[in-house]
C-alpha cells in the first residue's frame, strides 16, 4: 500500500514532515512504519531523519491506539488539585497502566502535560474534547457516556 | 429580540457550555421566546462557567456557574430581563473581578464573538493596523520599543530591539514567527486570546510584518489546543477575504501571509530555537545562539520569534502609542500582564493587571484563597521552570526585576497555588522528571543533569545518606544552572532549590540542618 496519496499536497510545502506527519495520524489514527521510507524519499531526507524526527515527538503514534484515548493532566496545576489520585483511578477503572492501550482495544490511557485548563483542573481530554473539574466520579460518568456514544 | 452570550472558549465547553447553550435554545423555542444566542469568548472568570450574560437595558448581567439543569428556573425568574436568580452576580463589568482590572491586551476577551470581524472592527480593531499603515517602518519599531514592551513569553526580552535587528537585517525574506507553544503548566492566557479574540493576534502579527518588510507569517501552535487550531483558521480565512491579510491589505501595498502548523507535545519547543527548527520539520532540538534568530532565525533567514500575547499587545500600542502603554506598571516591567490563576484556588481565572500587583493580591483577593479551603503554603509562578514562592515571599511586587531579585521569576504569569497538603520533595522530584522527560538532548547539563535529579531527590526521601545527597542536589542544580544551552536545563533547578530552601522539612531537615 502506498500511503503518499494521503499527503502528496503537502510535500512542497517548506518544513513538511510535522504536517506529513500529522496528516497521516488524522487519517490513520497512527503513522505506520512502512510509510517512513516513503516519505523519507518524497522529502529527500534520509530514512534515519524521518525516523528521528518521528520518534522524538509524544504526538506520534507507531501503532494504533484504542477507540478512545483519554489524555490525564499530569502537570502542577493539575496535580495541586488531585490528578495523581485521578490517574489512580483510571488506571484501576479503565483496567490499563499509563501510556497503554487495554487489551480489548477500547482504551488508551496517556499523560499529557498542560491542556491550558489549569483553573478548572484537573484537566482531561477525551478523543480531543477537553473536560474540566474532573473528579474521579465525573471521570466515570465521561467514560461511560463515551463507551456509550461508540456502541 | 433579547441577546444571550454562551461562551466558546474551550474552558467554558469543558465544564459544558455547549450543553448550556442548547438547553437555552430548546427551553427559549418551548416558551415561543425568540433570542438571539451569541458565542462569545471567555470573560476569564472561570471558576463561574459556565457564565451566561444577558444583554440588557443597563448593560450585561452575569449567571453562573450555570448547568443544563438550571436552565428552566433562569427562565421562570426571568433572566431575559436580567432579573434576580440564585446565579446572578449583577452587572458582569461590575463583577469586582473584572472591574479591578486593567484590560488592555484582553480588552475585548469576553465581550465579542470571536470571529465576528465587524465586532472586533465595532470594538476599536485593526486601528493600529490603520496607523502602522500610514507610518514609516523605523517609526513603527519605534513605538514598540517606547512601549517599554517586554517579551511576555517568560524571557522578557525588549520586543522594540528584537523588530529594530530584523528590520535593519537585509534579506530577500524575513519571517514572523508566533510562539504559540504555551506549554507551561498553570498558564492559558495564550490559549484563551487565540479563542477568544483572534484578531488581534492576526493584527500584531501583521502590524510585525508590515513593519519589518517580512511577508510571511506561521504561528506555531502547541497541539494540544485543537479549539484554537480550529477558530484561527477560521479567522484567517476571514481575514484574508476582508483583504486584511494577503496582498495588498487594504490598499496599502503590502502583503502578509500567515499559517498556523502544529506542534507535536514537545515542551522544549517552546523555546525559541528548538521550535525553529520544528518549524523546518525537523527534531526540536535547540541551537546555539549566536546567531541570534533575529539575524538568522526560520531558514536561516530573519525572523522576528514573539509569545502570542506580546504580538496580541502590539495593536493597542499602535492604535493608543508607546506612551500610553508605558504609563502602565513599574520599574522596567511596563504595561500589563495577563496573570492566570490556577490550581487550587477558589476562583481561578485570567486576571490583566499593570506589574508592580503583589501575589498575596492575586491569590487572595482575586483569587479568593484555596479551592479546598486549607491554608496555602506554596505557589509556583511562571511554570514548571518557575519557583516556588512560600507565603512569607507574597508581597513582593510582581515585576520582572523583584522577582529575579527573589531568586524567582515572572515567566509567562502563571499561578499555580497549593494548599498545605503538597509535598514540596515530591514536586521537587516531578520538576527534576518533567526536565528528564522534555529535555531535547543537546547538553548534557539538562539530559543526563535531569535523570540524576530524580534519582538523588528519591535518595534523599528515601532517607538514604541524606545530608551528603543534598548537596549534590545543590551541586548537579549548579551545573545546570550554569552548564545548560537553554532555559529548560538552566532553570528546572528554580522549582527545585525554592523547594529546598522554602520547605526544608518536607526534605526530612530540619533548619539547622539546612543552615550547616
Amino acid at each position: 500500500m502506498s500511503y503518499t496519496e494521503l499527503y502528496s499536497d503537502l510535500v512542497n510545502q517548506p518544513g513538511a514532515l510535522l504536517p506529513i506527519f500529522h496528516r497521516i495520524q488524522e487519517r490513520l489514527g497512527y503513522v505506520p512504519e512502512a510509510a517512513l521510507p516513503e516519505i523519507a524519499h518524497q522529502l529527500n531526507l534520509s530514512r534515519a531523519e524521518v525516523h528521528g524526527v518521528m520518534s522524538f515527538y509524544h504526538d506520534f503514534r507507531s501503532a494504533p491506539p484504542g477507540k478512545t484515548v483519554v489524555k490525564i493532566c499530569r502537570a502542577e496545576a493539575c496535580q495541586a488539585m488531585g490528578s495523581d489520585a485521578l490517574i489512580e483511578h483510571a488506571e484501576k477503572c479503565l483496567g490499563t497502566p499509563m501510556h497503554s492501550t487495554s487489551e480489548d482495544g477500547s482504551v488508551t490511557l496517556e499523560p499529557t502535560y498542560c491542556l491550558g485548563n489549569c483553573a478548572l483542573s484537573p484537566a482531561v481530554m477525551i478523543n480531543g474534547e477537553l473536560k474540566g473539574r474532573v473528579t474521579p466520579e465525573r471521570f466515570d460518568a465521561l467514560i461511560a457516556e463515551v463507551k456509550g456514544v461508540a456502541k | 429580540m433579547t441577546r444571550i452570550f454562551v461562551p466558546r472558549d474551550s474552558a467554558a465547553l469543558s465544564v459544558g457550555a455547549d450543553h448550556v447553550a442548547a438547553a437555552i435554545t430548546r427551553e427559549a423555542s418551548q416558551r415561543g421566546v425568540t433570542i438571539e444566542l451569541v458565542r462569545n469568548g471567555s470573560r476569564g472568570m472561570l471558576w463561574l462557567e459556565t457564565l451566561v450574560e444577558v444583554e440588557t437595558s443597563s448593560g450585561r448581567v452575569a449567571y453562573g456557574p450555570v448547568h443544563p439543569e438550571d436552565v428552566p428556573s433562569l427562565f421562570e425568574a426571568n433572566f431575559l430581563n436580567g432579573a434576580h436568580h440564585t446565579l446572578s452576580h449583577g452587572l458582569t463589568e461590575q463583577i469586582p473581578y473584572l472591574a479591578k482590572q486593567e484590560r488592555l491586551t484582553f480588552a475585548r476577551v469576553g465581550i465579542t464573538d470571536p470571529l465576528s470581524l465587524s465586532d472586533y472592527l465595532a470594538h476599536n480593531g485593526y486601528k493600529g493596523l490603520k496607523n502602522t499603515l500610514a507610518m514609516a517602518p523605523a517609526d513603527v519599531v519605534q513605538q514598540v520599543t517606547d512601549s517599554g514592551l517586554r517579551g511576555r513569553g517568560g524571557a522578557a526580552f525588549p520586543t522594540g530591539i528584537k523588530w529594530k535587528t530584523v528590520l535593519g537585517a537585509q534579506a530577500a525574506q524575513k519571517y514572523i514567527v508566533c510562539n504559540a507553544d504555551e506549554g507551561d503548566s498553570g498558564t492559558f492566557a495564550d490559549r484563551m486570546i487565540m479563542e477568544d479574540d483572534p484578531f488581534v493576534l492576526i493584527e500584531g502579527m501583521t502590524i510585525a510584518g508590515v513593519a519589518v518588510g517580512a511577508t510571511l507569517g506561521y504561528i506555531y501552535l502547541r497541539s494540544e489546543y485543537p479549539y484554537a487550531f480550529d477558530v484561527l483558521n477560521q479567522a484567517i480565512a476571514i481575514a484574508e477575504k476582508s483583504n486584511y491579510l494577503g496582498e495588498n491589505i487594504q490598499g496599502s501595498g503590502k502583503t502578509f501571509h500567515l499559517e498556523v502548523r502544529l506542534g507535536a507535545g514537545a515542551y522544549i519547543c517552546g523555546e525559541e530555537t528548538a521550535l525553529l527548527e520544528s518549524l523546518e520539520g525537523k527534531r526540536g532540538i535547540v541551537r546555539f545562539k549566536p546567531p541570534i534568530p533575529a539575524l538568522k532565525g526560520l531558514f536561516g533567514l530573519p525572523t522576528i520569534v514573539n509569545n502570542t500575547i506580546s504580538f496580541a499587545s502590539v495593536p493597542i500600542i499602535m492604535d493608543k502609542g508607546g506612551e500610553f502603554y508605558k504609563n502602565f506598571g513599574m520599574g522596567r516591567s511596563r504595561g500589563t500582564l495577563p496573570f492566570q490563576l490556577a490550581g487550587n484556588l477558589k476562583q481561578g481565572g485570567l486576571v490583566e493587571k499593570a506589574f508592580g500587583l503583589t501575589l498575596r493580591e492575586l491569590v487572595e483577593d482575586f483569587g479568593g484563597g484555596s479551592a479546598s479551603g486549607r491554608p496555602i503554603r506554596a505557589v509556583q509562578v511562571g511554570g514548571p521552570l518557575g519557583s516556588y514562592v512560600p507565603p512569607e515571599q507574597f508581597d513582593t511586587p510582581l515585576d520582572y526585576e523583584s522577582y529575579v531579585g527573589i531568586s524567582a521569576m515572572v515567566g509567562h504569569g502563571g499561578i499555580v497555588a497549593f494548599d498545605d497538603t503538597v509535598d514540596m520533595a515530591k514536586m521537587a522530584r516531578y520538576a527534576m522528571e518533567f526536565c528528564a522527560i522534555e529535555s531535547c538532548g543537546k547538553c548534557t547539563p539538562c539530559r543526563v543533569g535531569s535523570t540524576r535529579g530524580v534519582e538523588v531527590v528519591d535518595k534523599i526521601i528515601a532517607n538514604d545518606n541524606r545530608a551528603a545527597n543534598i548537596e549534590l542536589l545543590r551541586s548537579l542544580c549548579d551545573t545546570m544552572l550554569n552548564g545548560s544551552l537553554c532555559a529548560m536545563g538552566g532553570m528546572a533547578p528554580y522549582p527545585v532549590l525554592s523547594a529546598l530552601n522554602h520547605f526544608p522539612e518536607d526534605f526530612g531537615m530540619n533548619n539547622k540542618e539546612l543552615a550547616a
